[in-house]
């Protein structure tokens, strides 16, 4: 087997409330390889968006190391780790968190800012990641414009409009209704097949987390080590 | 500056707080402004007032032709310095004129103020090239007729065409009105120079007017009559006498009327920042997922200076603009140097307008600067979980 794509080694992660220390991870290891796709699930609390926001560099464990693709996200400086994140990762929110004074297309152009495309560069790129969540006719709509299915779809490509090789997803479905949801899951699994991305996505949903290749689990900040494989 | 975009947007989506804050900074630029025109406008009345190519004489250290005295004798030598212009007939372009001010009633207020009364000479006419006569006729020689400056015959009792006034015990008919191209001479009564003396009890100039054959022999005719021991007096040359006319009040005006804009613009400052302050507030989870897809700190904080910076440039726009329009307004009143009134309008200026664009800008950085700074400082995890 080819070297992790993405690895945590020895992970703990505690916050801190006043001078309480409230431990969030504990002693979290886990070894993926390229082009998987993982559902991350558990209990409310346990951890799984504090897991996320530190492979996407959003945040710093306490101890262990984060390592993607042979980077130890870990040791980044703060301005190092901005440009890390807009080059590697594609973060989907649960509400996704789109700019509601943008455009469609303004917001899928945000993370094309900050590289050195130009403007017809750019335009091709926006259009081909919103023509891949198959809302290419709604580029001029604002997001209270859309329906929630739609801003996740565009919220999906904003994710992957820079071509990153890791796509982040937290609850991608857990404000959605099932058709859309059911939408957002296949595109999410195009991407993973088609597209060869390999995805972490957090869920609650077992239908969602059905389409993962496999299925973590997180109990009180410690990570299952048993694998689950799915079938489909 | 990669958000320029955003930050417009996000403006023009809060429509009644950013029209606010706009109108909060024109109203202290065009303030601002209004103070400075002001005082351009009185400088540059007494600038134009002087010409170019002329010299004023007056006593020694007296500063101002109102209290200055040059003898007849002492007129002579001056008019035949060999840097004073001829006319064709060989006559000295230079006159001996005495000032004197009196006080009279205004029009509209009806309180006291002082106008000056100018006795002159046909040469102070030569002299003087944007003299008009635009109502009535001259003085005829020998009577106790006057004629009055535009500004003078509107603004004072007695002073319009056909009225008389009385000063240094007689009654004077105003018989003419004239114009002077909008300078400090149309301020004034003027009449014949030997009628004024007599009626004033007062035989002596005040100043001699010369015209120079070229105004570069200025300093050697100064360096001459300066130094003469029978004059004691002092030359300049007359565009810088006016100009000095306008120092004590135009600091006067500038130093009040910057107090104030500072003042008003605390005002301003703390409007633009609460909008600010608000603006940051309300967008928290953006500003979360703005860093979350790779913006650095320095690119949201630019973000929130664009967006006041936009406020503050288009209230500086609006007040300088609406400023301009005071051009039309003409003013009145007294000017501390020479305690004589003087009417001018506003005038603008090109470093009026890059100061009181300056003036927009620092305020749009001061007011949008904390605020900035809160939303840069932000930690992304927490501000990806407000609510
Ligand atoms: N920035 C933070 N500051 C303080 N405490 C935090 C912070 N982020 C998370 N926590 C705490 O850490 C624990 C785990 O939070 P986390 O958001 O990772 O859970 P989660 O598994 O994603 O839960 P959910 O399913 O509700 O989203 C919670 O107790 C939470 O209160
Ligand atoms: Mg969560």
């Amino acid at each position: 087997m080819s070297r992790p794509f993405v690895q945590l080694q020895n992970v703990n992660k505690s916050y801190w409330r006043d001078s309480l220390e409230i431990p969030v991870l504990n002693d979290v290891n886990l070894d993926l390889p390229e082009g998987e796709f993982v559902a991350l699930m558990g209990p409310s609390g346990s951890g799984k968006t504090t897991l996320l926001n530190l492979i996407a560099g959003i945040d710093r464990p306490s101890s262990g190391n984060v390592i993607v693709r042979g980077q130890n996200v870990s040791r980044l400086s703060e301005g190092d780790l901005a440009r890390w994140r807009s080059d590697n990762i594609g973060f989907v929110f649960q509400f996704y968190n789109l700019m509601p004074v943008l455009t469609a297309y303004e917001n899928v152009e945000l993370p094309l800012l900050l590289t050195k495309l130009s403007r017809s560069e750019r335009r091709r790129q926006v259009e081909t990641a919103l023509s891949i969540v198959g809302l290419a006719d709604r580029m001029k709509h604002y997001p209270n414009q859309l329906s929630g299915g739609q801003e996740q779809r565009v919220a999906i490509a904003r994710a992957v409009v820079t071509d990153p090789v890791l796509i982040l997803a937290d609850e991608p479905t857990g404000d959605l209704d099932k058709v859309s949801a059911q939408e957002v899951m296949d595109l999410l699994s195009r991407l993973n097949h088609e597209f060869n991305k390999t995805i972490i996505m957090v869920t609650h949903d077992p239908r969602a987390a059905e389409k993962a290749h496999t299925q973590r689990h997180l109990d009180k900040g410690v990570l299952n080590s048993h694998e689950s494989p799915q079938a489909g | 500056m990669l958000l320029v975009n955003y930050s417009y947007k996000n403006l023009l989506a809060r429509k009644l707080t950013s029209i606010l804050t706009v109108f909060g900074v024109a109203l202290v630029v065009f303030v601002f402004c209004a103070v400075l025109m002001l005082s351009n406008g009185l400088r540059e009345t007494l600038v134009s007032t002087g010409a170019d190519s002329n010299a004023i004489v007056i006593r020694r250290a007296s500063q101002t032709e109102l209290q200055s005295i040059i003898f007849r004798d002492m007129a002579n030598i001056i008019k035949a310095d060999p840097a004073v212009a001829r006319d064709t007939e060989g006559r000295p372009l230079a006159t001996g004129e005495i000032l004197v001010l009196i006080s009279k009633y205004k029009r509209d207020s009806n309180e006291p103020s002082n106008v000056p009364v100018r006795g002159v000479t046909e040469m102070s006419i030569t002299l003087r090239p944007r003299f008009e006569l635009v109502e009535g006729r001259m003085w005829q020689p020998g009577t106790s007729e006057i004629i009055a400056g535009s500004k003078v015959a509107g603004s004072f009792r007695g002073c319009g065409l056909g009225e008389t006034v009385r000063f240094g015990m007689r009654e004077w008919t105003v018989v003419g009105i004239f114009e002077a191209g909008g300078t400090g001479f149309e301020s004034e009564l003027w009449g014949d120079v030997d009628q004024l003396m007599d009626a004033f009890g007062r035989p002596v100039f005040s100043s001699i007017t010369v015209k120079l054959g070229s105004p570069s022999e200025f300093e050697t005719m100064r360096a001459r009559l300066e130094g003469d021991p029978r004059l004691e007096v002092e030359v300049n040359r007359e565009k810088k006498y006016y100009e000095d006319q306008s120092k004590f009040t135009t600091v006067f005006i500038n130093a009040m009327g910057l107090t104030i804009s500072i003042i008003f613009s605390l005002g301003a400052i703390v409007g633009a920042m609460i909008t600010m302050y608000a603006a940051v507030a309300n967008r928290t989870v953006e500003i979360g997922t703005l860093r979350a897809l790779g913006f650095s700190r320095t690119a949201v904080l630019w973000a929130f200076l664009v967006e006041s910076m936009i406020l503050a440039i288009t209230g500086g726009l609006i007040g300088v603009t609406a400023a301009a329009f005071l051009r039309l307004v003409e003013v009145s009143t007294t000017n501390w140097d020479t305690f004589a009134e003087l009417a001018f309008s506003f005038e603008m200026s090109g470093s009026i307008v890059v100061f009181a664009m300056v003036f927009a800008v620092a305020m749009g950085l001061v007011g949008g600067f904390l605020p900035a700074v809160r939303a840069a400082r932000f930690r992304i995890v927490n501000a990806l979980r407000t609510k």
